[in-house]
């Protein structure tokens, strides 16, 4: 899916002959290409992946050894292209399938060189960039070679550069393909459309029904939803390898680069130079070139010689002008050199702007305000233009985004995992049905080897007690999402933690209430980094930080229970089950990763037995322990990649907590007796 | 290689986001490359293919697409200039093809930024009252004028928002009147708002009168009429649509697994005449009568009887069965269907109920499609597909559902629960447009608190706001600026001010100091303020009002503030704890002092209290921090009307202050550790006659509360029952142990 990086791991080995970069640029094009498509909604829930496939051995034939088709002058004409046309009026979506397992497929036809009716041929067979953009394509997991399955045709004649093909011609090419059918689900890519004088933003081949994935589409041509636009590929900076450069100032503050730019550009830039001196550098051909470098290469101001695109990265931003067409190659070297482009060119469709959000890594100004670029930039936020820079928006994506406080009403179920110790579960059992909020109460059952004790002995209490046995004793267990949990919170319980009061159970849950997308318990742990050691150390002693609780006794959402059972990472949950420990630092790692954020601790401090041993005898609050939770607070970092644990020096009390006021006033009065 | 690489992140980095957008949990079939492979195999193997059938490996060296001197010859050969170009644009591109560059005159809001000016009411023209409350928006928004010279934006005040002929609603002579108009200047500038155009039975989307080069803001409105970034697509909302405020969405907390009883519902008209009802005549195909509920009913208008089909006995005897309500409350999905007119009402019921709408209709540009990226929270299916609609709505991934309903209440909180936020949204979108470069961009759009609370004005950079932190991945800002609030001049050297400064200053996370001198005697010399390690700014409000305090001050330089009373008694230790538990907590107001709100009931209005109770709902200003973009807030998104009320009593801007941070967070403010002595149990220990004694002081707080709610159209703020504390703070364990050991000695 992310393809380049996929590929570049696979890349180099399989093709040889196309250079990673340009196979990459393709691939990742043409997913972008039909993400557009995508984003009409139309295929919103196919599964779409590109994977650059086998190794299979192709026969080398030369674009010589083509087919020649003759093109009888009278053949048809495509009507021009509708500029009504969208995904519901002109597209067929009953060639696409319906079974959500298929995929989009494509059919590319065969390469074929059309000559006029005297024999010239109407545009250059294939070029280098078109031929890679269908390579990557036919080796696309949406490629058919099967036109009958076929949900998108792309033709293969090449129309990328409109000054570099015969405009009715080519249309007449196109209307003979075998389906073209007014061109429905076609195809089309060009990067260079219109000519002289006028240059049309959309290329001007009658195409009829089909699809344009174009370079340089004004607000006019382009068709929001059915086309898609493209930027324009530029070869140059392809072929150079530059340096990463982190964020940060440079040497010039505003760079222009394009070398052909019409007089009155020139003017005001010229303008914006001499008002801003050594902060803008305004750039040009070179008149007198020396050897050994093209021309595309060199940039030049007054006398002073620059390399390009090595230069664009010099500067914190790059100006990006129209030309005598909107979408301007320089835009792609820009970019690469991780430059901030100032985009100038009134009604241009960015590219793949359904899907970019390019004011996070662009600043759009209109062509009216040329001449106040430079203190419109100026007012950018030096850690605004830092981010551009850095081109890339990682970020958590917490599942419980809504700000939502969930009612009182609708309680929790506490759910105790025990292995024998039926007195202790027992007690607990009675002290946690006194909580006033509880709706249900779940035991796991987690000893195979032992039944549980018959219905009648269990304690009688308001809510419903469900006992539910597992197959295997499993830490895991706990953190089953059993269909028995209606509630959204959970209170996870051991089987020996009885000093907790009603009050603190009940608080405990009013405090789940205000975070429900936390971790709210009792027992608070910390990691610290052992300096000697170099690595993570695990810390119960009383200290004035917290960013564990024990799930112990601690209330979380229900979702967390799925994401543990199904979506933890690496081997944590075998690591779990076979070592009998740390499932709680586990959830503590899994919930903070995902959502960002810290843990609640909850009331004083309180005299726990041992609250690590949990459910499992024999294990001992002794050295070999501790150095074991340590080792998985190491061991899961490393899983993770990251240290998620958020280090927090609060906890939560009532508000009357210790406040010198009549107890029996206080909502919770019962709050950490020892 | 690696600087290569950044260019594909953002490219496919967009996709990949994008992606993740659409599947949520991310699934890939895990034997992809498998199958692949067999493919191959099987292509390889069987049929023995001709090397036509997949795209052939070609030896040759192949020409690029463009020549090396081709694109810089042409640019350097077009003579039209730029500005020339701009000039023939505008003037082609008219009436349908109308776009901001080439129908919106922008030199008009350059002077005065983005006002909008509302036609004056002329006497003897009816307006409907969704009409008025749209008017009314405007005109209570910050963005109103009553100067036309000053408007950017020009709002007519001729109801055009109902244009079916056979409604009453329908103005007549809409054409002249608007003509008349002499500020009309051919439409330009102005927007127009149209909630139905077109009558029975084709319902076109023509409004009736020539409405020139003014912008549309329309329901209903198809993607072949819309024209993209000039018109603006909004929801059809009922004439009982609230004006401000609005109700809050259904959703009351996140049910796991996220599946509801049923599947997929949809209850409404199916027209026996006229357009609009293909869809709607197929749905009983989908219909299962378990988990999937179409239901519909011929029942409606004079003569249904006479043009009735062979289903309408049935489908009408299916439709009594189910209630509307209890179907909307209990399902997955929503059906969308298109009605006459490509949006319906079902759309923003199924929004605020929860229940994720799955659109079918067809060439509907969906509300506020500029900025909102619908398929966060809605399917968009193709009325083509109906049948397909089950499986496709079974096939999307848990996660997904879960992140679908909760984008659904975000949303219609954020822009749809009312007349006031439809138009606002509609008004900031065109801002956007207009002021460009500091335009919100998608995320903010997309995520909480949303585009109306978070004005780019403030800043164009996501970091500088209280919601972003988690986002950039950035921390927390690490320092604070204390700003003091004096009101009472500087007599002795042992005023509590005077320690206050001290104190403030000694905390580590302190960068500076600004006292802001809104007292009437002028400002003591420079040496009667002690001497502190970090810069101490002394600024003379200059209207000396209340409000001036919450001004977004130039000299804070910090994000956090620590807003101070000048009699608030507080130590180092309780401000280094406060700002930690803030950095936590960044978009909230974290302090000291708390106080709750109740419902009288015996008077029918919102009380205040200062007691001892087990919950609070705001905290006061006198000994608070909160991001310094609440400042910026408070001045510029707050109507006068409540900023006067707080200047002309000199009281009631931290209960403001709560309303307002409340509103944007959905969340209650948070107190911190013990404080109990504080203003108003203080009274009498001072000598001086503070503005807590006054006996009035209570009343007025009393009636803020009320005259606040109803601006907001609702009450923001919300209770809490817990407050945070030291990790250890009162265990029994030594005191040398603990961090914020002054605390417990207070």
């Amino acid at each position: 899916m992310c393809a380049s990086v996929k590929y570049s791991i696979r890349g180099p080995a399989l093709i040889p002959r196309m250079k990673t970069k340009h196979r990459a640029y393709y691939i990742t094009l043409f997913s972008i290409v039909l993400l557009g498509l995508i984003a009409t909604g139309m295929f919103q829930f196919w599964p779409h992946s590109i994977e650059s496939s086998g190794d299979w051995s192709v026969e080398k034939r030369s674009v010589r050894d083509v087919p020649v088709v003759r093109l009888p002058a009278d053949s048809p004409v495509p009507e021009r292209g509708d500029l009504s046309c969208r995904m519901h009026t002109c597209f067929d979506v009953y060639r696409c399938g319906f079974n959500p397992r298929n995929k989009i497929k494509v059919y590319i036809y065969p390469l074929k060189k059309y000559v006029g009716e005297a024999g010239v041929p109407v545009s250059s067979t294939i070029s280098r960039e078109y031929n890679e953009l269908l390579t990557a394509i036919s080796d696309s997991d949406y490629y058919t070679d099967d036109i009958t399955r076929a949900c998108l045709f792309v033709p293969s004649i090449d129309l990328l550069n409109q000054n570099s093909l015969r405009v009715k011609e080519t249309a007449q090419a196109l209307a003979q393909l075998s389906r073209w059918d007014r061109g429905t689900n076609h195809l089309l890519f060009n990067m260079l459309p219109g000519g002289p004088p006028d240059y049309n933003t959309a290329l001007d081949v009658p195409r009829d029904r089909a699809l344009l994935a174009g370079g340089g589409f004004s607000t006019w041509t382009y068709r929001q939803g059915y086309d898609v636009s493209i930027p324009v590929y530029s070869p140059l900076s392809a072929e150079v390898d530059l340096p990463e450069k982190g964020p940060g100032p440079r040497r010039y503050f505003l760079l222009s680069s394009q070398v052909a730019l019409h007089p009155e550009y020139r003017e005001d830039l010229a303008a914006l130079q001499a008002r801003h001196g050594e902060a803008v550098l305004v750039l040009d051909k070179c008149s007198n070139l020396s050897e050994g470098v093209p021309a595309a290469r060199r940039r030049c101001h007054k006398q002073q010689a620059f390399e390009y695109p090595q230069v664009l990265q010099e500067a914190t931003f790059c100006m990006v002008l129209r030309g005598a067409r909107l979408g301007q190659a320089v835009l792609s070297d820009v970019l690469r050199a991780g430059c901030v482009p100032v985009i100038i060119a009134d009604s241009y469709v960015l590219p793949f702007s359904e899907v970019l959000d390019w004011k996070r890594a662009s600043v759009v100004v209109p062509e009216e305000k040329m001449l106040d670029v430079y203190s419109i930039l100026q007012s950018i936020p030096r850690r605004q233009i830092e981010e551009m820079q850095r081109q890339k928006w990682g970020s958590v994506s917490n599942p419980l985004f809504l700000p939502l406080i969930p009612p009182q009403s609708q309680g929790f179920t506490a759910i105790v995992l025990t292995y024998d110790r039926v007195e202790s579960l027992f007690r607990v059992i009675t002290e946690v049905s006194k909580v006033p909020s509880l709706s249900k109460l779940l035991v796991v059952w987690n000893n195979q080897n032992k039944n549980p004790p018959e219905d009648s002995l269990w304690p009688k209490i308001r809510v419903p007690l469900k006992v539910v046995r597992t197959a295997e004793n499993k830490l895991s267990n706990r953190f089953f999402p059993y269909d028995e949990i209606e509630t959204e919170a959970v209170l996870a319980i051991d089987d020996d933690i009885i000093m907790l009061t009603s009050d603190e159970l009940q608080f405990g849950y009013e405090v789940w209430r205000e975070f429900p997308d936390r971790l709210v318990g009792y027992p608070g742990r910390l990691h610290l980094w052992d300096h000697e050691m170099n690595k993570w150390k695990y810390e119960s002693e009383w200290t004035n930080e917290v960013s564990m609780v024990l799930t112990g006794a601690a209330f979380y959402h229900k979702y967390f229970n799925y994401l543990y059972t199904y979506k933890m990472p690496g081997d944590i949950k075998n690591w779990v089950d076979a070592h009998m420990n740390c499932e709680d630092i586990a959830m503590n790692f899994l919930v903070a990763n995902v959502t960002g954020k810290a843990v609640i601790k909850v009331t004083p401090r309180k005299k726990f037995k041992c609250p690590e041993c949990t459910a499992i005898d024999g294990l001992s609050l002794d050295q070999t322990h501790m150095v074991e939770r340590s080792e998985c607070i190491n061991k899961f970092a490393s899983v993770f990649g990251t240290m998620p644990l958020k280090v927090v020096e609060h906890r939560a009390d009532p508000v009357l907590y210790k406040d010198d006021f009549p107890e029996k006033l206080k909502s919770f009065p019962n709050i950490g007796s020892l | 290689m690696q600087a290569k690489k950044r260019y594909f992140i953002l490219l496919s980095a967009g996709s990949c986001l994008a992606l993740l957008f659409y599947f949520g949990g991310l699934q890939f079939r895990a034997s992809r490359s498998h199958s692949r492979r067999e493919e191959h195999s099987g292509r390889n193997g069987l049929h023995h293919p001709s090397p036509d059938h997949f795209w052939p490996r070609f030896p040759d060296a192949l020409r690029p697409f463009v020549p090396w001197d081709q694109l810089e010859n042409e640019d350097s050969s077009v003579h039209v200039s730029p500005r020339q170009k701009r000039e023939a644009n505008s003037s082609i591109y008219k009436g349908k093809k109308c776009r901001m560059e080439s129908c919106f005159d922008f030199t008009l809001c350059k002077k005065n930024g983005f006002k909008v000016y509302v036609y004056p009411q002329q006497k003897g023209e009816k307006i409907a009252e969704s009409y008025q409350n749209i008017l009314a928006a405007i005109e209570g928004s910050r963005f109103y004028t009553s100067d036309p010279s000053q408007a950017c934006l020009f709002v007519l005040s001729l109801d055009t928002l109902d244009r079916d002929q056979l409604s009453p609603q329908y103005v007549h002579n809409l054409r002249s009147k608007v003509q008349s108009l002499h500020l009309w200047n051919n439409g330009r500038n102005h927007l127009i708002f149209n909630l139905y155009s077109g009558t029975w039975p084709d319902y076109t989307e023509d409004v009736g009168f020539d409405i020139g080069q003014a912008m549309l803001a329309k329901a209903s409105i198809s993607t072949e009429n819309f024209r993209p970034n000039f018109d603006v697509s909004i929801p059809l909302f009922s004439k009982d649509h609230p004006r401000t405020g609005g109700e809050r969405g259904f959703l009351k907390f996140n049910t796991i697994p996220p599946l509801r009883k049923y599947m997929l519902v949809f209850k409404g008209k199916r027209y026996l005449t006229g357009i609009g009802s293909d869809t709607r005549n197929a749905l009983y195909h989908v219909h299962n009568g378990e988990d999937v509920v179409l239901l519909t009913t011929c029942k409606h208008g004079k003569d249904w009887q006479k043009h009735k089909d062979s289903r309408c006995d049935r489908d009408n005897t299916e439709y009594e069965k189910y209630d509307y309500r209890e179907m909307l409350h209990n399902a997955t999905f929503c059906l969308v269907p298109r009605g006459r007119r490509l949006g319906s009402f079902r759309f923003l019921e199924a929004l605020q109920a929860a229940c994720v709408p799955v659109m079918l209709s067809n060439g509907w540009e969906l509300p506020f499609s500029e900025v909102i990226n619908w398929n966060q929270a809605a399917v968009i299916g193709d009325e083509r597909l109906l049948l397909q609609i089950p499986s496709t709505i079974r096939s999307i991934h848990q996660d997904k559902i879960l992140a679908l309903r909760q984008q659904t209440q975000f949303l219609w909180e954020a822009y749809f629960s009312s007349v006031e936020k439809i138009v606002l949204t509609t008004l900031e979108i065109i801002q956007d447009r207009i002021f460009k470069h500091i335009s919100r961009n998608s995320l903010i759009w997309n995520k909480h608190p949303g585009g109306l609370f978070v004005l780019p004005q403030y800043s164009s950079y996501l970091g500088d706001f209280p919601y972003y932190y988690a986002n950039l991945g950035l921390k927390p800002p690490s320092k604070f600026t204390a700003v003091i609030h004096a009101v009472t001049p500087l007599v002795s050297q042992s005023q509590p001010v005077l320690k206050l400064l001290v104190a403030a200053a000694k905390s580590q996370y302190c960068a500076q100091i600004i006292v802001l001198w809104n007292c009437d005697k002028p400002l003591p010399a420079k040496h009667r303020w002690p001497a502190t390690s970090v810069p101490v700014i002394v600024i003379e409000g200059e209207s000396k009002v209340m409000s001036s305090r919450f001004l977004p001050y130039d000299n804070i330089i910090t994000d956090a503030v620590l807003s101070l009373d000048e009699d608030t008694v507080l130590s180092t230790t309780e401000v280094d704890f406060a700002f930690t538990v803030w950095q936590s907590f960044p978009e909230r107001i974290v302090g000291y002092p708390a106080r709750s709100h109740f419902w009288d009931n015996s008077k029918e209005r919102w009380g205040y209290t200062s007691k001892w109770t087990n919950d609070y709902s705001m905290v006061l200003t006198g000994a608070a921090l909160y991001h310094k973009y609440y400042h910026y807030l408070y001045t510029h998104y707050l109507p006068a009307s409540l900023k006067n009320m707080v200047d002309q009593l000199a009281n009631c801007e931290d209960i403001l202050m709560n309303f307002l941070v409340s509103a944007v967070t959905k969340l209650p403010p948070i107190k911190v550790t013990q404080k109990k002595q504080y203003k108003e149990t203080m009274m009498g220990q001072t000598s001086r006659a503070s503005r807590w004694a006054d006996p009035d002081h209570f009343a007025q707080r009393q009636s803020c509360m009320n005259t606040f709610a109803s601006w907001f159209g609702y009450m923001p703020l919300i209770h809490s029952q817990m407050r945070l504390d030291p990790v250890l703070f009162k265990d029994q364990v030594s005191i040398l142990r603990k961090k914020y050991r002054d605390i417990e000695r207070l």
